[in-house]
């Protein structure tokens, strides 16, 4: 029978706890430079000799209070949740501040091991950290271990073992000696009443100096109160008097300080001391120049889009080919007149306009991943709040921003990192302007069928950018209206610059591009099946027969053709999705759009890669008697005036985003009926804009 | 003096936070209590964000905040 350990990972933001259990359990959570990767707790299995290991990754969180969500999560699961072990991981580059959480850590009475991230990272910085006088000095093993370089991931897993089989060690943290005289007579209460509880009597006298709510709640409602409170208000007076100070958050904070700083002299040492620009530094330099920094940022921008564009265009036309051939091959081989219209029109055509666009995904992704590994999307958050303050938002807005560039859903999880209710949901609010990665096929076969090659890059820039302004102006109008309130402040960590592992950018690529992908495959062959159907059907025989007749006594082939393809475009508009498209066209045709269209913006509403699908189904059903080779570009180009091509883009940049992402947004703003203002909000915007658009396009 | 009159390079103590309750926790969270030294390291354009550092953490706040922090 194998054993379970349960093991709770807990460290500051960005102390690369994620990557430590990726390392160990040989597993692939998404990991960032930035804090707040990791906002749901996320549990990890795997086995090591005789046990099952569980490790339950914990979002990053500075000090052990409910002051934002994931702090909430932390805490919660650290005071009420079954776990054996607790696994704290520290930067080992940044033991001075690391070693507040684990003080606090130290205070709930559990068993313990410290994780001396990084050290690889510490090495490079003459740090020498004697982790066995350190382990010595606190109670606690401490593991030099690099999740990067995977030294000390053995020794880890065997002090886990090792911690799980023996007895809990009395951790050695002595707080200063008034403090702990009080400590002893609030335990000399609680002997004395025989107090029961889970937690030990120091921990809960600690509890009581620190104020911990949590810990009063348990024994205010106890007869012992009592007799703890006259202790309990002397104590905290003694201790207030002592420390001339009021507050006992800051008296906290000096007395966990005081011993950090004692413990660190003697386990630490400094081989060297120069003080020369580090290389952060530097690039700092540059990339947040006061006036320089801005520009860089939107260079970067418009160069990724660029990228996007130019290196996604190359392989098109041979994944356009291959579609082509493939849906050929595949015809000839049906010989049912309908399967093969099914195949071959509605899930090779559907599916394969989706797939057309992989590498566009790609290469945004790519781009996305550079920008959450490097550490720069912080410096964007610092460069950018001054100019989103005065927009209503926060400057840590930008991460939720930038991630909804890839896709929404993330993109609303993330939003967490803000701490405010407020602010939150302005954000998500918001999010949906930032186009996501599966409107960008839409965005490419649109500029391309109306633009020219040299300027698609930049008209996709101008749409992406677009998008974000109108965001912007967006969450000042909510911030005026339905948003008003107090600002949340700002104070956020600037991580250190690291070379993204290539490694790691082409996981995050891979498995994203693959999602989309599956999605392609199941999701969206579904749906280009349905939308096939209900262009195809009811056949309306009757009228077919008619035709034919027509056709039959013409001898004129030119005439012939023209009556074939006002047959096709009568049955089409018989048909479920042509009766559908004509109930909405009135509602569309201020907008310079005809019931085609109309009916894919429906679809999009599932998901808006089914936007190109439908389109791929509802053009090449119209008209493909005498050209074989055209592709669904040019038949836009063909069909649709500029100005609804206008109008359909700034729909696309602004409706409902997709169904999945909608219900992640209600469940992360609090409710469906948000999903109902969102719904509102999106629609009146996009089909205002849509209007001005198109009579200005005009 | 308050941290947004500090000087770009030079290095501070902090002397005392104004800040209560929520902002107060995380100044402290971030190491930035009575008696720390923090080096003033680049603020942005029109002086709305003031980049510091603490330790060998490197911080970014806004004016507001910056404002709460009494150093000398």
């Amino acid at each position: 029978m194998k054993k379970n350990i349960t093991i709770a990972l807990v460290g500051q933001p960005n102390v690369g706890k994620t990557m430590l259990i990726n390392a160990i359990g040989n597993t692939t959570l998404h990991v960032g430079n930035f804090s707040g990767v990791t906002v749901e707790k996320e549990e990890i299995v795997f086995e090591y000799k005789d046990y099952i290991i569980t490790v339950v990754d914990l979002p990053g969180t500075y000090m052990l209070n409910d002051y934002s969500i994931e702090e909430r999560v932390t805490n919660n699961f650290l005071r009420d949740e079954q776990y054996d072990i607790i696994l704290n991981v520290v930067d080992s580059t940044n033991l001075e501040r690391n070693l507040q959480l684990t003080s606090e850590l130290i205070q709930l009475d559990k068993k313990m091991i410290i994780a001396l991230n990084m050290i690889d990272e510490a090495k490079k910085e003459h740090l020498d950290i004697n982790a066995n006088y350190m382990s010595e000095l606190l109670g606690i093993d401490c593991i030099k271990v690099s999740a990067a370089t995977k030294e000390g991931l053995d020794h880890l897993l065997a002090t886990i073992v090792k911690t799980y089989s023996l007895e809990k060690k009395e951790p050695k943290f002595v707080f200063s000696e008034d403090m702990e005289e009080e400590i002893r007579n609030i335990v000399t209460v609680l002997e004395k009443n025989r107090f029961k509880s889970t937690l030990s009597y120091r921990s809960i006298a600690i509890g009581l100096l620190s104020e911990n709510k949590h810990i009063y709640k348990q024994l205010h409602d106890d007869p012992i109160w009592i007799s703890l409170e006259p202790v309990l208000l002397e104590a905290h007076n003694h201790i207030k008097l002592h420390h001339n100070e009021e507050s006992m958050l800051d008296i906290m904070a000096s007395e966990y300080k005081a011993y950090i700083d004692g413990l660190l002299s003697l386990t630490v040492k400094t081989t060297k001391q120069e003080e020369q620009l580090s290389f952060t530094q530097k690039l700092d330099n540059i990339l947040i120049h006061p006036l320089l920094g801005i520009p860089i940022f939107l260079f970067f921008m418009w160069g990724l889009f660029q990228l996007t564009f130019e290196i996604g265009s190359i392989p098109m036309d041979y994944i356009d080919a291959f579609f082509g051939y493939l849906g050929d091959t595949v015809g000839a081989t049906i010989s049912n007149d309908e399967v093969r219209s099914l195949i071959v029109d509605g899930v090779i055509a559907g599916v394969g306009a989706v797939i057309l666009f992989v590498p566009n995904i790609m290469i945004l992704y790519i781009g996305i991943a550079l920008l959450e590994s490097t550490g720069y999307m912080s410096r964007v958050a610092y460069l950018l709040d001054g100019f989103f303050h005065k927009f209503g938002l926060h400057g840590q807005s930008f991460i939720p921003l930038v991630t909804g560039f890839g896709c929404s859903i993330p993109a609303y999880m993330s939003a967490r990192i803000l701490k405010n209710d407020r602010d939150r949901l302005l954000t998500l609010f918001i999010i949906g302007f930032m186009s996501c990665g599966a409107r960008l096929p839409v965005y490419v076969l649109f500029v391309g069928a109306f633009f020219s090659p040299e300027m698609a890059g930049n008209i996709l820039f101008a749409i992406y950018m677009g998008g974000a302004i109108l965001g912007l102006i967006m969450a000042k109008i909510l911030k005026l209206t339905a948003f008003k309130g107090e600002n949340e402040p700002f104070v956020m960590e600037m991580p250190k610059y690291r070379m993204p592992s290539v490694m790691l950018i082409w996981h995050t690529v891979k498995t994203k591009t693959w999602l989309y992908l599956k999605k392609a495959g199941t999701f969206i062959a579904i749906a280009s099946m349905l939308v096939w159907f209900g262009s195809n059907y009811p056949k309306n025989l009757e009228l077919t027969t008619q035709y034919e007749q027509k056709i039959e006594q013409l001898n004129n082939q030119v005439e012939k053709i023209k009556l074939q393809n006002e047959l096709k475009e009568q049955l089409l508009k018989e048909s479920y999705l042509g009766q559908m498209g004509q109930v909405l066209e009135p509602l569309f045709e201020p907008l310079g759009m005809d019931w085609k269209m109309a009916v894919a913006l429906q679809t999009g509403l599932a998901a808006k890669e089914v936007v190109v699908s439908t389109l791929g189904v509802l053009y090449s059903l119209g008209d493909d008697v005498d050209e074989e080779n055209s592709s669904l570009i040019q038949r836009l180009h063909e069909n649709i005036s500029f100005a609804s091509a206008v109008a359909f883009i700034l729909i696309i940049m602004t409706y409902l985003p997709c169904l999945a992402a909608t219900i992640v947004f209600a469940r992360e703003a609090g409710g469906k009926k948000y999903a109902f203002y969102l719904f509102v909000f999106t629609s009146v915007v996009a089909y205002l804009l849509a209007f001005i658009g198109y009579h200005i396009a005009l | 003096m308050r941290l947004t009159e500090a000087k770009i390079g030079q290095i501070y103590e902090v002397e005392k936070l104004y800040a209560q309750g929520a902002l107060k926790q995380r100044l402290i969270s971030f190491g930035i209590i009575k008696g720390a030294k923090i080096k003033f390291l680049a603020h942005t354009h029109l002086k709305s964000n003031y980049e510091i550092q603490i330790g060998k953490v490197t911080i970014a706040l806004r004016k507001e905040e910056a404002q709460n922090i009494e150093v000398i």
